[in-house]
């Protein structure tokens, strides 16, 4: 039987839904994001159920990308206080942990940072043992205290992680119910931010478990019994009960999901996605039908971490910017959510990019008699703007001056009119609008491995095999099914200054979900 | 004495500066600056000194980590490591350090020092002996002025400490220190013979946490006006764009310990269909296009955000970044011949000699020694 599944995108102003049949999609329907999220999904998940007429227990699969994660860090609200416990030795000891986060996020989520006995060298020797004793009294002291979240983090965990598993069984023991991130599983190599990004995700960690709980009952009203996922930094899924216990993987998870979805649409591999919004227009690359992913980690709320987001350039262009004519403008403001009341087409007050388009016949929105007023110069220059502005973010992302496809999506994509300079073609696909949905019901399952080996007694070869043997192992336990796990990303880095050869690996590999 | 008081605005600056003169190397500064500026908000100070108010006879001694920028993101120092190593140095020398100063400006070596002299209330000698990142000990004006090959020291997090009593050459010091560094955990902190003030001032690269810290500001009040940061570095750094364009292709590969690869570059812009081509041997060594050698070591080849005017490290290179390459003149002290055969192209494994790009101008201390900011002295012990 093909698979039903639904896709949901919460974003800042809108809540996009879609429905598919394996690779058919059958609706798609849009509605403004609600301050309670889980309502507002819920009624996105009913409206597009009811645009179908599909009886919730046909579906097979929902996946839900939120913003909700974020923006309880950026508002720092939600948030629980996490004891850190760093595996270190005396190293390390000169930058403590949080050294680098904003003050007032550090005085909300600092439980107490303790540095203790552990960790290894990056050939795997110990810098100093393991002390049990150490920390089960670092663990009493903290259990008095109410601290109910643990962050650990060892020096070279990608080289050996058994400190931290080992200093993990024994905080469970010494706190019983603790909720435990252990950074090896969370972050890559820069002790620094996968400490902070393992911190982040225990200080989420109530929050992760309510809202797991607030969708599965919102679930459970709408007659849905299919197995939840949520969307990760990346645009792949992690089952319910990963995500409640990793809730920082969906950070950064925003525009993965329009990029993914622009892919599966138009069938492109390689192409430019140009994203348009409501207040601001997204312009990044897929690669191989993944998003080109940034050099530098994510800061979240402030805070450096080392998750790989996707490359992209955001500028004030969308549906609802406001135009002035003499001397032209274009954005940065915007109307926002409030296109319908504010724009002229709509019978507002206000001209934006939105009446442009209406006036010069792109799209058929509101009353077009409301902007038949418009100077046919002012029209014409405008568009042509909003082109130029396009198309010059374009070039700078783009890999080489060849020209290639770009496909455009998002609700303000009209605004773009004909071919963009640099481009092979300009594909705008059906359902261009709720791309994002359909990117997170079509997302795939990955495992991501990050390792250091030394090269001696082995090659190259046999050492990344078995890393990649490993990062299918962690996408298999996510859900991916086996015979369709590809690599997506091979990071070879090696290390320099010194003799003996040493290589890090980061690599990634995706699958489609198990049925 | 006359004292540069840093606060932590001019750390920031100094953190891109030294990222901009360390050429693609010498490790990330962000980790030092972080530490640094810990420093200043646990109530310590950390003072500049002029080469030209050092006393004839001070006793100075160079701090600088040693070992791979990727373990040391991960094993972080302990923050005694430099109070031992100079220790270490009185102890078998019987006299104290009164100064102490970073032998590599560039990357994260341009701060290193600071923490140590924060920690002991010792200023930090506003020079260095590069102008910018080497891979190698011996690669000093320093030595090529004939700093003794000895004593030495190395201390790593964990408290073990290494006195290095005779070296045959530097080159010698070099290959006992990088093996000593590889048994404490590949990351460690090193100092070399202590050297005088009548030295530095021969011998010395003058003025560089200065010009790290003017190259820093210009990128900072670049961003905050809204100015080219390209434009402002290489107004105040000298020496010319070689070129704006976008990472198209980058090739690493490990050869005997160092990172060695090539990284291509196509023109955007006004440079639109020309191609560049720089050789990386942990820092970005020599530039060409087609057949023709632009710049090469010991001049400087720095390659910066093309919008932000952030430095970018070899190990960051990626396919598809946008970036502005600049050429900066080194110092005339790497331009002799006794420095040239040890910083030199051929030192690099070229079958060619230097060509030299334009000529540095000398950098000048920023005013603050002169001109102290109010809640700042420029005085007192």
């Amino acid at each position: 039987m093909t698979l039903i599944r639904i896709g949901v995108d919460v974003g800042g102003t809108n809540t996009d839904a879609a429905l598919l049949r394996g690779t058919t999609v059958l609706a798609t329907i849009k509605t403004a994001t609600t301050v309670d999220v889980t309502g507002g999904v819920a009624a996105a998940i009913r409206s597009v159920l009811d645009a179908a007429a599909m009886p919730a227990a046909k579906v097979g699969a929902v996946m839900i990308g939120t913003t909700h994660f974020l923006n309880a860090v950026v508002e720092g609200k939600h948030l629980r206080k996490v004891g850190v416990l760093r595996l270190a030795g005396q190293a390390t000891r000169l930058l403590p942990p949080m050294v680098d986060w904003p003050k007032d996020l550090r005085t909300l989520v600092d439980g107490g940072a303790e540095m203790v006995g552990g960790g290894v060298n990056v050939d795997g020797s110990p810098i100093t043992p393991l002390n049990p004793s150490e920390i089960r009294a670092v663990c009493r002291r903290w259990r008095a205290e109410g601290v109910g979240a643990v962050a650990i983090a060892s020096v070279f965990a990608q080289v050996d992680a058994q400190p931290e598993l080992t200093a993990g069984e024994i905080v469970a023991e010494e706190m019983p119910g603790v909720a435990l991130s252990l950074s090896h599983r969370i972050g890559r190599t820069g002790l620094l931010p996968r400490e902070s990004a393992a911190i982040l995700n225990a200080g989420l960690s109530a929050l992760g478990a309510a809202t797991v709980a607030a969708f599965r009952a919102a679930f459970a009203g709408l007659g849905l019994t299919c197995p939840l996922y949520l969307t990760q930094n990346d645009g792949t899924l992690m089952a319910a009960d990963f995500a409640e216990r990793h809730p920082v993987f969906t950070i950064a998870s925003g525009p993965t999901n329009s990029m993914r979805g622009a892919a599966f649409l138009t069938g492109l591999k390689d192409a430019a996605v140009i994203d348009v919004g409501g207040t601001t227009t997204d312009i990044g690359m897929l690669v191989a039908g993944f998003p080109r992913s940034r050099s530098e980690g994510a800061v979240i709320g402030g805070i450096p971490t080392n998750f790989r987001v996707p490359d992209v350039h955001s500028f004030g262009l969308g549906g609802g910017s406001l135009v002035s004519a003499a001397p032209l403008t274009i954005g940065p403001q915007s109307v926002g959510f409030r296109l319908t009341q504010k724009a002229l087409c709509f019978g507002g007050d206000t001209l934006t990019a939105t009446d442009i388009a209406v006036a010069a016949g792109l799209v058929d929105l509101g009353d077009r008699a409301r902007v038949a007023h418009l100077d046919a110069g002012l029209v014409k220059v405008a568009l042509a703007r909003m082109k130029t502005d396009v198309e010059a973010v374009l070039d700078r992302m783009k890999p080489s001056a060849a020209p290639i496809p770009a496909v455009l999506v998002g609700g303000g994509s009209v605004l773009i009119e004909g071919q963009l300079a640099g481009t092979s073609a300009c594909l705008r696909p059906d359902h261009f609008g709720s791309a994002n949905a359909i990117g997170a019901a079509i997302a795939q399952v990955s495992g991501e491995v990050d390792r250091v080996v030394a090269l001696e007694g082995t090659s190259r070869e046999r050492a990344l095999d078995a890393v990649i043997a490993e990062a299918r192992t962690r996408a298999i336990e996510a859900g991916a099914r086996a015979e369709t796990i590809e690599l997506a990303e091979l990071e070879e880095t090696p290390l320099s200054y010194l003799p003996g050869n040493a290589i890090r690996f980061a690599v990634k590999v995706v699958g489609d979900l198990a049925a | 004495m006359t004292y540069w008081t840093l606060t932590e605005s001019d750390i920031d600056r100094i953190a891109i500066g030294v990222g901009i003169l360390g050429t693609g190397g010498g490790g990330s500064s962000y980790l030092q600056m972080l530490a640094a500026k810990e420093m200043l908000r646990l109530g310590h100070r950390i003072r500049m000194i002029r080469p030209a108010d050092l006393p004839d006879d001070a006793q100075i001694i160079g701090i600088s980590g040693i070992g791979a920028p990727t373990v040391g993101v991960e094993k972080m120092g302990e923050g005694g490591e430099g109070e031992r190593v100079l220790r270490a140095i009185e102890a078998h020398t019987g006299r104290p350090v009164t100064a102490i100063l970073g032998d590599e400006v560039g990357g994260g070596n341009g701060i290193y020092p600071m923490i140590t002299a924060a920690r002991l209330d010792l200023p930090v000698v506003d020079c260095d002996a590069m102008g910018r990142a080497f891979p190698e000990v011996q690669m000093s004006t320093f030595f090529v002025g004939g700093q003794a090959s000895q004593p030495a020291a190395l201390s790593d997090s964990e408290g073990n400490t290494v006195v290095i009593t005779r070296a045959s050459a530097p080159a010698m010091l070099e290959k006992i220190m990088r093996a000593a560094t590889v048994a404490m955990g590949c990351t460690a902190c090193m100092t070399t013979a202590p050297i005088s003030g009548a030295f530095i001032r021969q011998h010395g690269v003058v003025h560089t946490t200065s010009l790290a810290w003017v190259l820093g500001n210009a990128v900072i009040s670049a961003r905050e006006t809204k100015t080219d940061p390209i434009a402002a570095i290489l107004d105040q750094a000298g020496g010319g764009l070689v070129m704006r364009g976008k990472v198209v292709d980058i090739e690493r590969r490990l050869a005997g310990g160092f990172v060695r690869g090539r990284l291509v570059i196509a023109g955007l812009d006004s440079d639109t269909g020309r191609e560049i081509a720089i050789d990386i041997q942990n820092e970005y060594l020599v530039a060409t296009e087609g057949d023709k050698r632009l710049v090469m070591v010991p001049d400087l080849i720095c390659i910066v955000d093309a919008e932000t005017g952030r430095p970018i490290g070899t190990e960051e290179q990626r396919y598809g970044l946008r970036v502005a390459v600049l050429a900066i003149p080194c110092t005339p002290l790497l331009r002799s011949e006794a420095a040239l055969k040890v910083m030199g192209p051929r030192a690099f494994g070229y079958d060619y000699d230097y060509v030299p790009y334009g000529i540095a101008a000398a950098a000048l201390p920023v005013p603050f020694y002169d001109h102290p900011r109010p809640d700042h002295p420029s005085t007192g012990d």
